[in-house]
C-alpha cells in the first residue's frame, strides 16, 4: 500500500520543509533567547526575502545573485527595524512585542500588496537545477536537494558561529547576562542589532529559496511563521540546536501527516469523509504535537543550557 | 456633581453609553441606517474585547487565541440553524457550554506555561479550531456558511441590524457593569494581584491557578457571545473569524482602549473599527497606515484612551486627593 519510494520521497520533502523552517526558527529563537523578544514580523521578513529574490532573479538572471540580493535586503531591513522600533521594546513585556510586531505585519503585508499587487508572483526554478537526481530508482528534483543542502550548511555554520567564534561567544554571554557583557565594554546595542539583522537575513534566505516552489504573495509569511513559532516552542526557546531538531521533526511530521493521514483515514472511514477530515487532521497534527510537548515539558524538548 | 464633571474618565463612559442607547433612534430619524450596522459591529467587538480584557488585563494572561471563542460562538448559531434549530436560547446555551468546556481544557494545558509559551499555545489552539472548521466541508468549509435563520428569542429575532444592535447593547451594558463589580470584588483583586506577583498571592494563601482558570473560562464564554452577535449581524459564519489576525485585532482593541480598565475595551472597539472605517473611505490600503499606528501605540506605552482620559482628570482645579483616586487604572506590565 505505502511504497518505499513514496515514503522516501515524502521524507525528503519533509526534510526540505524542515530546513526551511529551521532557517526561520534560528533567527526567531536567537532573538527570543537573547533579547527575550517575540517577533511576529519575522514572517514579513521571509516574505520580503521572497519578493527580493524573485525580483533580483528577474533582473539579474542569476539565482546566486538573487539569493545574495534577498539576504542583503532583509539584513538591512532587519537592522533598520531593530534600530527604529524593536530595540526600544526589549525591556517591555511580551504584550508590547506582540502588539508592535503585529502592526509591522499589517504594514508589510499591505505594502507588498501596494508595490507588487495582490496576485501571486511565480518564480521559475533556475535552469541548472530544474532537473532531477536519481536516487534508489526514483527521481527527486535537484532544486529541493539544494534547499536541503543550504539548510544543513546554515545549521553547521550557525553551530560554528555560536560555539567557535568571538561573536558567538559574545552572543552566548549576552544570553546569560547582557548587563555584565555591556559592563565589560562590549557594545551590546550593536551586538543585538547585528544579531537581529542576521536572523532577518536567514528569514530572507528562506523566503528567496522558497520562492520557486511556492507562490510569492502578500501574507505568505504568516502560515510559515506560525509553524516556525511552533518549532521554537517545541525545540526549547533560545536553543538553536533545539530549533534544528524540532524543525526537522515538525517538517517531517507535517509532510508525512499530510500524505498518509488521509490515506489512513480512507481505510477507516468513508472516502468523502476521509478526504475532508484528513487534511484538517494533518494541519492540526503540528499543533497537537506542540500542545503535547508543552503539557509534558513546558521548557521544550531540547532547552538551551543557560549559565 | 462638579467633581464628576472634572473627571472625564468617569463621565465619558456614561455619556457614551447614553449616546449608544440613543444612536439607533437618531440614525433612523436622519435616514442613515448604515450606522446601525457599523455600530452594532463595534458593540460585538466591544463585548469580545471586554471579555478578553478579563484574561489579558486583569489576569495578565496574554491570550493570543480568543478568535477561537468568537468562532465557536458564530458556529453555535450557524450549525443549529442549518439543522433547523433557530432557538436563540439554545444558541446561547451551546455557545456558553462549548466555549466554557474548550476554555477549561485548553486553559488547563496553557496555564502550565507563562510568557511566550502561553501566547504560543493559545495561538496554537486557535489555529487548530481554524483548521477544524475549514475541514467541515458539509458546512461550507473554507467559504463559510450563510445563516439559515437568525436566532429567535421568543417574539424577538436577531434578523436585523437594529435587533442585533439592541441585543449587543444589552449584553455590553450588563457585561460592563459586571466587569466593574468583578474588578474590585475579591475574585478580581486576587486575579489582579496574581498578575503582579503570583508568588506573593500564593504565599498569602490563594491558589493562583484556579483563579486564572476561572477567569479564562469566563472570558471565553463572554467572548463566545460576541460570536453569536456577529454571526447574526453578518448572517454568515466563516472560519476567517477564527484566523489569528482576529485574535491580534482583539488585543489591539484592548490595548488601544486601555488595558485592565473596565470601559477601555469599549472605547478601543469604537476607536479601532471607527478608524478602520474612516481610513477605508480614503484608501483600500488602510492597513499601511494602521499598522504603524499600532507600532507607535506599543512604543509610547500603553495607557490607552482610558489613560488619556485619566490624565485629563488631573485638571488644575482639582484637589490632589480626587486626582489620586481617579488615576486608578493599573497598567504596569508584568510577565
Amino acid at each position: 500500500m505505502i511504497s518505499g519510494t513514496l515514503l522516501l520521497a515524502q521524507l525528503l520533502n519533509g526534510l526540505q520543509y524542515g530546513v526551511l523552517l529551521f532557517l526561520l526558527a534560528a533567527g526567531l529563537t536567537l532573538v527570543f533567547g537573547i533579547m527575550s523578544f517575540v517577533n511576529l514580523a519575522h514572517g514579513a521578513l521571509y516574505m520580503l526575502g521572497a519578493y527580493a529574490g524573485a525580483i533580483g532573479y528577474e533582473k539579474t538572471g542569476s539565482f546566486v545573485a538573487a539569493l545574495a540580493i534577498a539576504m542583503a535586503a532583509t539584513f538591512l531591513v532587519g537592522l533598520v527595524l531593530e534600530r527604529l522600533a524593536i530595540s526600544r521594546l526589549y525591556r517591555r513585556d511580551h504584550l508590547d512585542h506582540v502588539l508592535a510586531t503585529f502592526g509591522l505585519v499589517m504594514f508589510f503585508n499591505e505594502l507588498a500588496r501596494i508595490l507588487w499587487g495582490p496576485q501571486p508572483y511565480f518564480v521559475s526554478v533556475p535552469d541548472a537545477l530544474s532537473g532531477t537526481v536519481e536516487l534508489f530508482g526514483f527521481n527527486y528534483p535537484s532544486y529541493r536537494f539544494l534547499i536541503i543542502g543550504v539548510g544543513l550548511a546554515v545549521a553547521v555554520g550557525s553551530y560554528l558561529l555560536i560555539h567557535k567564534t568571538r561573536l558567538g561567544m559574545l552572543i552566548r554571554a549576552g544570553s546569560v547576562n547582557p548587563a555584565m557583557v555591556g559592563a565589560l565594554g562590549v557594545n551590546i546595542g550593536l551586538l543585538n542589532a547585528v544579531l537581529f539583522g542576521l536572523g532577518a537575513m536567514l528569514a530572507g534566505l528562506a523566503g528567496a529559496m522558497a520562492g520557486p516552489i511556492l507562490s510569492v504573495q502578500s501574507g505568505m509569511g504568516e502560515p510559515v511563521l506560525i509553524t516556525a513559532l511552533v518549532v521554537i516552542v517545541v525545540g526549547g526557546i533560545g536553543s538553536v540546536a533545539g530549533a534544528f531538531y524540532a524543525a526537522l521533526i515538525i517538517g517531517v511530521a507535517d509532510t508525512l501527516g499530510r500524505t498518509f493521514l488521509p490515506m489512513l483515514l480512507r481505510q477507516l472511514a468513508d472516502r468523502s469523509v476521509a478526504d475532508a477530515a484528513g487534511p484538517a487532521l494533518a494541519s492540526m497534527l503540528v499543533y497537537l504535537l506542540m500542545a503535547g510537548v508543552l503539557a509534558w515539558r513546558p521548557q521544550g524538548l531540547f532547552p538551551a543550557h543557560k549559565g | 456633581m462638579t467633581s464628576l464633571l472634572h473627571r472625564p474618565s468617569h463621565w465619558v463612559p456614561l455619556v457614551l453609553m447614553a449616546a449608544l442607547a440613543a444612536l439607533p433612534f437618531v440614525a433612523q430619524a436622519i435616514g442613515q441606517p448604515f450606522y446601525i450596522a457599523l455600530v452594532a459591529r463595534m458593540l460585538a467587538y466591544a463585548v469580545a474585547a471586554s471579555a478578553l480584557n478579563l484574561a489579558l488585563g486583569y489576569g495578565g494572561m496574554v491570550g493570543f487565541g480568543h478568535a477561537l471563542f468568537m468562532g465557536i460562538g458564530s458556529y453555535a448559531v450557524a450549525l443549529p440553524a442549518f439543522h433547523g434549530a433557530d432557538n436563540g436560547l439554545l444558541h446561547i446555551a451551546i455557545t456558553l457550554l462549548a466555549c466554557g468546556l474548550t476554555a477549561f481544557v485548553t486553559g488547563l494545558v496553557s496555564l502550565r506555561t507563562t510568557g511566550i509559551g502561553f501566547i504560543m499555545i493559545t495561538l496554537a489552539f486557535a489555529q487548530m479550531g481554524y483548521y477544524l472548521f475549514v475541514s467541515l466541508k458539509q458546512y461550507g468549509g473554507d467559504d463559510g456558511m450563510t445563516l439559515a435563520a437568525p436566532s429567535r428569542l421568543g417574539p424577538f429575532t436577531l434578523g436585523s441590524a437594529t435587533a442585533v444592535y439592541a441585543a449587543g447593547f444589552v449584553v455590553l451594558a450588563l457585561q460592563t457593569w459586571w466587569m466593574h463589580r468583578l474588578r474590585s470584588a475579591p475574585f478580581g483583586m486576587v486575579l489582579r494581584a496574581a498578575r503582579q506577583n503570583p508568588r506573593r498571592v500564593a504565599a498569602v494563601g490563594f491558589p493562583v491557578l484556579p483563579y486564572r482558570l476561572a477567569a479564562y473560562v469566563i472570558s471565553a464564554m463572554l467572548c463566545g457571545l460576541s460570536g453569536v452577535l456577529l454571526a447574526n449581524l453578518n448572517a454568515f459564519a466563516s472560519p476567517a473569524t477564527l484566523s489569528w489576525s482576529t485574535s491580534g485585532d482583539l488585543i489591539v482593541i484592548v490595548v488601544l482602549g486601555g488595558i485592565g480598565t473596565v470601559f477601555g475595551p469599549v472605547l478601543g472597539a469604537i476607536a479601532f473599527l471607527g478608524m478602520e472605517e474612516i481610513l477605508k473611505a480614503y484608501t483600500e490600503h488602510w492597513m499601511v497606515v494602521f499598522g504603524p499606528v499600532i507600532v507607535i501605540l506599543a512604543l509610547v506605552g500603553r495607557t490607552g484612551l482610558m489613560g488619556a482620559l485619566a490624565k485629563l482628570d488631573r485638571a488644575p482645579s482639582q484637589t490632589p486627593a480626587t486626582a489620586k483616586t481617579a488615576a486608578t487604572p493599573a497598567v504596569q506590565g508584568g510577565h
